[in-house]
């Protein structure tokens, strides 16, 4: 099957066509649906949000005050105890709610978790965080990121036929990602109301980091084969260097899941939707480097973007 | 060839055993902590330091309360300046003033719930104080506990909590503790500085009801230096050249710059440039502590899992470089202690990041090792062939990383993204932990234990996972 990937492409490129057309979708829909008019749902860390400082008569555990919340459909309330055990004091940081629903929640909060002193209990909007001028720092920063790396792969094959390709195709492969987690992140935030945080930052920046990473080593085999195999042909080579490192890309991928996996798995609430978005960015970057960046770079030498079907399949000497 | 090895193994052994023993929660003795001269003096505990958004806090925003415009060059950094010294006179630990942005200077106080901290910190004045310097004259920039810090709970280098006055059965023996003459009340806040005289000096006068105690002091210790201490930080010792009742002059061979920071500095009261508090946020400890439990225990099950994948997987040599990997994990751990650097969760996430990272290495290593052989090679020469060609790989892929890096940290210190940055400085600290681990530790392990027991895995092969 290995060999035939970059003679079959056109299938693979269906599949992320797909993909993202659907991760696109979602994304527009937010941005219409959405008051603030952006692809996801912002958090607390890129908009106005709603600090509660509750003070209880008797002692209450975190959980109930987190379900609570969560029961009163604010989402990943920030639940964190103020002062000493005995206080009975709690701050809760939530996505922001309208003032008239202050008293309803204060009410729900002791019909489930317990009585409230009202008269000490407070809530209180926290004003617009610097956050914003973050996010598109970080937009920024991932664009001249992309600049960089563009440079540096194309410095990097230069002694390679057409070394500008292997950038183009990094650079392919790596907005496939984006394009992957952000619509995957879109469809989350559509369907059951996450957030993007500065976590959902991070993780994008990790994506990013492992697309690049595992492009380059297999562009880098391709590279070592090439004047090796020199009697045959492009996408023969191509394969070949596939081949022989689809057992690291496999490994890799698959160390990496174990410790996603085991986070969300058995990891604290909070980050889930991080570890669950991270994990959709992995297995798109090995994806992109194995289905899209190796056959997209075959395409351009073939000067056939989808590949030329009646072609049967190289016989390739066994290992 | 052989000894050279055993050299280098000698030395990784002994640079893993440092790093657990810095790692560990065994108690340090007190001059090991000293050791790290370069980092603060009350932060040298070799601790892991956490970031606000882990261990929660106060985070304050201010903004000049003018426009930006009239916004002089330099005046927003001393300003930030004498907030970070009025931050540390109050004794909290791992506070963070920064710029932010163009025009805001962001507060971090870490454990720290009480909002009236923040306010105090903008509104009221830095506790100036002139304290008598005859017996052991400090240097400026020293920290210092004063008979009147003392009053006030503030004792360096050991600060205990803020606000309670130390007794003196608290004081240990080898702190000095200076005596403090007057604090900055008796002055009025006309200070400036003053070059008429071809000299330029700072100018100052003292009000009319301390005038006779100033008068008494001065007339006690001529020619003895009188240290001008800003929050418990010693500025400048001028000496006493002669009685003084009204005020006086400091000479000081001041630049004209120099004369006009320390005049700024006895009127204190304004900041070079009125500051308003934007916003004043109480970060809780974002993911709750319960949450952080339970995410440390998942990430230990998913390593775990990938420990035992790795030596089923790829037997002695995936058992190799578990311990390769284990190196890198505790020297990371001992690098962010000493460095310091401040785990934030996005740094976490780094860290994260560069353990990938480093499985990777070592993945494309050993997948390499076995095609080599297969491909017909003896061990010995595998293992060569493995690290010269795979070291192309690990070195592009991770060179790129570290690009981006760069970028990210860049763009992360000059926007004030400290989470952007907080994930850049740990994934390419680790990625370069990783290189070294990869590329040294693991390949002397490797070819201490293949090579000397090369027979024995010629003719087992199953041994390596082939």
């Amino acid at each position: 099957m290995l060999f035939t990937i970059v003679q079959n492409r056109r299938y693979y490129f269906a599949f992320s066509l797909v993909v993202i057309v659907a991760g696109l979708v979602a994304m527009l829909y937010n941005v219409i649906t959405l008051p603030t008019n952006t692809p996801w749902r912002l958090g607390v860390d890129f908009r106005e949000g709603s600090r509660f400082v509750l003070k209880f008569n008797q002692p209450v555990t975190e959980e109930a005050l987190r379900s609570a919340f969560t029961a009163f459909g604010l989402n990943n309330p920030a639940v964190s105890r103020l002062g000493q055990p005995q206080d009975n004091l709690w701050q809760v940081r939530t996505t922001f709610l309208a003032g008239e629903q202050n008293e309803a929640l204060f009410s729900r909060v002791t019909e489930t978790v317990g009585p409230l002193d009202r008269a000490q209990s407070s809530v209180d909007s926290v004003s617009p965080q610097v956050a914003r001028e973050v996010a598109s720092a970080a937009v920024l920063a991932v664009l001249a990121a992309v600049g960089a790396i563009l440079f540096f792969i194309w410095y990097s094959f230069r002694k390679m036929p057409h070394p500008i390709r292997y950038s183009l195709c990094a650079i392919i492969a790596l907005i496939h990602d984006i394009l992957v987690t952000g619509g995957a992140m879109a469809l989350f935030s559509a369907i059951l109301g996450w957030e993007a945080d500065v976590l959902f930052l991070t993780a994008m920046l990790t994506v990013v980091g492992f697309s690049i990473q595992d492009t380059i080593v297999v562009f880098d085999r391709i590279r070592e084969n090439l004047p090796r195999y020199r009697g045959e042909s492009f996408d023969q080579v191509v394969s070949r260097s596939l081949v022989q490192t689809v057992h690291r890309s496999i490994v890799t991928s698959l160390t990496n899941v174990f410790v996603t996996v085991a986070l969300l798995l058995f990891g604290g609430g909070s980050i889930r939707q991080f570890v669950a978005i991270l994990l959709v960015g992995l297995i798109a970057g090995t994806y992109s480097s194995i289905f899209i960046a190796v056959p997209t770079l075959a395409a351009w030498e073939e000067r056939s973007l989808l590949g030329k079907q009646q072609k049967a399949p190289h016989a390739m000497p066994a290992k | 060839m052989r000894e050279r090895n055993l050299i280098k193994l000698v030395i990784i052994v002994a640079l893993g055993l440092f790093a657990a023993f810095i790692v560990s929660p065994i108690p340090k003795p007190e001059f090991l902590k000293n050791l790290i001269f370069w980092q603060d003096p009350r932060g040298r505990d070799l601790q892991i330091k956490q970031g606000l958004d882990l261990q929660g806090g106060l985070q304050v925003l201010l903004a000049p309360a003018i426009q930006s415009s009239e916004l002089v060059t330099g005046s927003l950094e001393s300003a930030r300046q004498i907030i970070e010294s009025r931050v540390n006179g109050l004794g909290v630990n791992e506070a963070t003033v920064q710029i932010q942005g163009s025009d805001r200077i962001l507060v971090e106080l870490p454990g720290i719930t009480d909002p009236q901290l923040a306010i105090d910190l903008i509104q009221k004045t830095g506790q100036l104080e002139f304290v008598n310097g005859t017996r052991n004259p400090p240097q400026a920039g020293q920290l210092i506990s004063t008979t009147f810090g003392l009053y006030q709970g503030l004792l360096y280098p050991a600060t205990s909590q803020i606000g309670r006055p130390i007794t003196a059965t608290e004081i240990p023996t080898n702190v000095i503790v200076y005596e403090t003459a007057f604090t900055g009340e008796i002055l009025e806040s006309n200070a400036r500085p003053d070059a008429s005289t071809g000299q330029i000096v700072v100018l100052f006068q003292v009000k009319p009801q301390a005038q006779a105690s100033f008068r008494e002091f001065t007339s006690r210790h001529v020619q003895q230096p009188l240290c001008i201490v800003l929050d418990s930080i010693v500025q400048s010792c001028p000496i006493i050249q002669d009685v003084l009742t009204e005020g006086g002059s400091i000479r000081g061979n001041y630049t004209i710059d120099e004369a006009r920071q320390v005049a700024t500095l006895l009127n204190y009261g304004s900041l070079p440039v009125p500051l308003k508090i934007e916003s004043i946020r109480d970060v809780g400890a974002t993911l709750g502590a319960d949450s952080v439990r339970r995410s440390f225990i998942a990430g230990l099950i998913g390593l775990l899992a990938l420990i035992i994948f790795m030596i089923l997987y790829y037997r002695v040599i995936g058992a190799i470089s578990v311990i390769g990997l284990i190196f890198f994990g505790l020297s990371s751990m001992a690098i962010f202690i000493l460095l310091p650097v401040t785990l934030t969760l996005p740094g976490i996430v780094g860290f994260l990041s560069s353990v990938a990272s480093a499985v990777d290495a070592n993945v494309l290593v050993i997948e390499r090792f076995k095609e080599e052989v297969r491909n017909g090679r003896t061990i010995r020469g595998a293992v060569e062939t493995a690290y010269q060609r795979a070291w192309l790989s690990i070195r592009d892929s991770n060179l790129s990383t570290l690009i981006v890096c760069a970028i990210l940290f860049l763009f992360g210190n000059t926007f004030g993204a400290s989470a952007v940055k907080g994930f850049a400085i740990t994934l390419s600290l680790g990625i370069l932990i990783s290189l070294f681990s990869a590329m040294v530790v693991t390949r002397t392990i490797m070819r201490e234990v293949l090579y000397q027991q090369s027979e024995t895995f010629e003719q087992r092969k199953v041994l390596l996972g082939i």
